[in-house]
C-alpha cells in the first residue's frame, strides 16, 4: 500500500489554485518553519462570496494536497461557509489522510481563517475573536 | 528503477541467496537437536559464525547472532552497563547522533539509574578522541560511540578512540542458521571486493555531491573527507524533504526523505540536529545511498531530476519566496 491514496497523490502531483493573488482581499498564514510546515493563502471575496483562492505551501505531500483540497472546497462559497470550513471536510473531501498527517488538514482550516481574520481586519468588519482561536502550541502535534 | 537507499537495506547478494537456498534445502535441523539433520545445521552454524569472525577480524567466540542491528545494539549496551552496574560504574558515553537503538536503550538506562552522557558531535557530524578521554571518569562503565553515522555519512575515529568494551551475551532461542549462513556468504563476497567496491561507489558519490552542490541554498550534511563511500545526505533550504522523495519516487528513484517525518514523528532527524541544522532546514533533507549496484547513469538522471522538483517546490513554498525576497534570512 502506498503512504498517501490516490486522491491525495492527484492534488500533490497536480495542485489547483498554486500561486499569489497580487490583490487579494484578504490573505493568511498558517503553521511554523520550525514545525516544517506554512501555509499561506490568498482570497479575493466579491460581495460576500470567495470568488478567488490560491495557496502557497511549505510542506510534505499531504500538506500540498490539504491546501489544494481546501482552496478547491472554499472557491465560490459565501465567506460566512468558507470560515466554517473544518480539517475533517478536507480530509474526507481528499477520502482520508493517515493519522500522524491529519495536523496538514488543520493547518488549512487555521490559514483560511487567517485569511478571513485578515480580510474582516482590512474592512474594518466586525467579528467575534472566538471565530479564531489560535493553533496554540506546536505540543499538539509534536508530542 | 534506481536504487538509492542501500542505508535502509540492500538487495541481497547472490551468494547469500544461493547459501540460504542450499541451507533451507539440506541442512534446515534444529542445531540443538542430537540427531544427524540438527548436528549439521550445528556445523553450518558454528562454520558461518567462524567465517564471519574471519571477515570482521574477530574470534568466533566473540560472535553471538541476534535478530537484528536494533537487538544488537541494545543486547551489547545492556550487558555493558550491567557488568560495570555490578562494579558499582554507572557512567555510559556515547553522542548525541546515534542510532535510535542506542539512544532508546540509553534512555532507559537513564531511568534505571545510570548516567549517561552524551557527547556534541560538532558541524561536520564527528567526535574526537580527546573528547572522549576528557569525559572518561572512574566510574565509567561503557563508551559506545557509532563508526559512522547511517544518515549522513561521517566516519568517526573508532582506532583512536579506542576499543569498546565488548561482552559475549548469550541470547535465547533457536538460532535462524540459514540466515546466518546467508550472512557469511553475504559478509565474504563484500570483503572479498571491499577496495574495489568502495572506490566505485565513493566515485559515484562525488559526482552526486559535486552535482547537488550546484543547487543554490544547498549543504552537504556530514564530513565531507571521513565519509561512508555511497552517502550523499543534502539540505535544501525552503522546501520539506517528503514532498522531494514523491515525486523523485515517481521518476523511478527510492531514496530516502533523511528525516523521520514519512515513519510517523514529525520531527526532524535528531542526527541533523545534533549536527546544527536549525528545524526548518533539518525537514529538507534528502539522503541517497549508493552501491555497486549503482551507475553514472543513475547518478545522471538523479542529478536531473532532484535539482528540478527542489526548484519545483520552491516555486511554491511561501518560506523560499519570504527568504528569496529578503523578508527572511537564508541560512544555507
Amino acid at each position: 500500500m502506498a503512504l498517501y491514496n490516490e486522491k491525495v497523490m492527484d492534488h500533490f502531483r497536480d495542485p489547483r489554485n498554486v500561486g499569489v493573488i497580487a490583490d487579494a482581499d484578504g490573505v493568511g498564514e498558517g503553521g511554523n518553519a520550525v514545525c516544517g510546515d506554512i501555509m499561506k493563502i490568498y482570497l479575493k471575496i466579491e460581495d460576500g462570496i470567495v470568488s478567488d483562492g490560491k495557496f502557497e505551501t511549505f510542506g510534505c505531500g499531504s500538506a500540498i494536497a490539504s491546501s489544494s483540497m481546501a482552496t478547491e472546497l472554499i472557491k465560490g462559497k459565501p465567506l460566512s461557509e468558507a470560515l466554517k470550513l473544518t480539517n475533517k471536510a478536507v480530509t474526507e473531501a481528499l477520502d482520508g489522510l493517515p493519522a500522524h498527517k491529519l495536523h496538514c488538514s488543520v493547518l488549512a482550516e487555521e490559514a483560511i481563517r487567517a485569511a478571513v481574520k485578515d480580510y474582516y481586519g482590512r474592512q474594518g468588519i466586525a467579528y467575534d475573536p472566538k471565530d479564531f482561536p489560535d493553533c496554540g502550541s506546536c505540543e499538539g502535534c509534536h508530542g | 528503477m534506481i536504487y538509492a537507499d542501500n542505508a535502509a537495506t540492500t538487495k541481497m547478494s547472490g551468494a547469500a541467496i544461493n547459501a540460504m537456498l542450499n541451507c533451507m534445502e539440506k541442512t534446515w535441523g534444529n542445531p540443538s537437536s542430537l540427531y544427524g539433520l540438527g548436528q549439521w545445521a550445528k556445523e553450518s552454524l558454528e562454520e558461518a559464525r567462524e567465517r564471519i569472525a574471519a571477515c570482521i577480524g574477530a574470534s568466533p567466540k566473540e560472535i553471538t547472532f541476534t535478530s537484528g542491528g536494533s537487538e544488537a545494539d541494545n543486547q551489547a549496551i545492556r550487558s555493558a552497563a550491567l557488568l560495570g552496574a555490578r562494579k558499582g560504574k554507572r557512567h555510559i558515553i556515547s553522542t548525541t547522533f546515534e542510532h535510535h537503538a542506542v539512544l532508546h536503550t540509553l534512555k532507559k538506562l537513564e531511568r534505571e539509574g545510570f548516567e549517561v552522557e552524551l557527547l556534541p558531535v560538532g558541524e561536520l557530524g564527528t567526535v574526537t578522541a580527546q573528547q572522549v578521554a576528557d569525559a572518561i571518569r572512574e566510574d565509567t562503565a561503557l563508551v559506545t560511540i557509532m563508526y559512522a553515522n547511517n544518515e549522513i555519512g561521517s566516519i568517526l575515529p573508532i582506532p583512536e578512540i579506542g576499543a569498546v568494551c565488548r561482552e559475549r551475551g548469550k541470547r535465547a532461542g533457536t538460532e535462524n542458521v540459514p540466515a546466518i549462513v546467508g550472512m557469511a556468504a553475504a559478509l565474504e563476497d563484500a570483503c572479498s571486493h571491499l577496495s574495489e567496491n568502495a572506490a566505485k561507489v565513493s566515485a559515484l558519490r562525488d559526482l552526486l555531491i559535486g552535482g547537488l552542490s550546484q543547487v543554490p541554498h544547498s549543504a552537504l550534511n556530514g564530513d565531507p573527507v571521513n565519509r561512508l563511500p555511497g552517502n550523499v545526505n543534502f539540505c535544501f533550504e525552503g522546501i520539506e524533504g517528503e514532498s522531494l522523495l514523491l515525486p523523485l519516487d515517481d521518476r523511478g528513484i527510492c531514496a530516502s526523505p533523511g528525516s523521520a517525518c514519512t515513519s510517523g514523528s514529525l520531527d526532524p532527524s535528531h542526527v541533523l540536529l545534533a549536527i546544527g541544522r536549525p528545524h526548518e532546514v533539518a525537514h529538507g533533507s534528502l539522503r541517497l545511498s549508493l552501491c555497486k549496484e549503482n551507475t553514472e547513469a543513475d547518478v545522471d538522471t538523479i542529478l536531473e531530476a532532484a535539482p528540478e522538483i527542489v526548484s519545483y517546490l520552491r516555486n511554491m513554498s511561501p518560506l523560499w519566496k519570504d527568504k528569496f525576497g529578503g523578508k527572511k534570512e537564508f541560512v544555507l
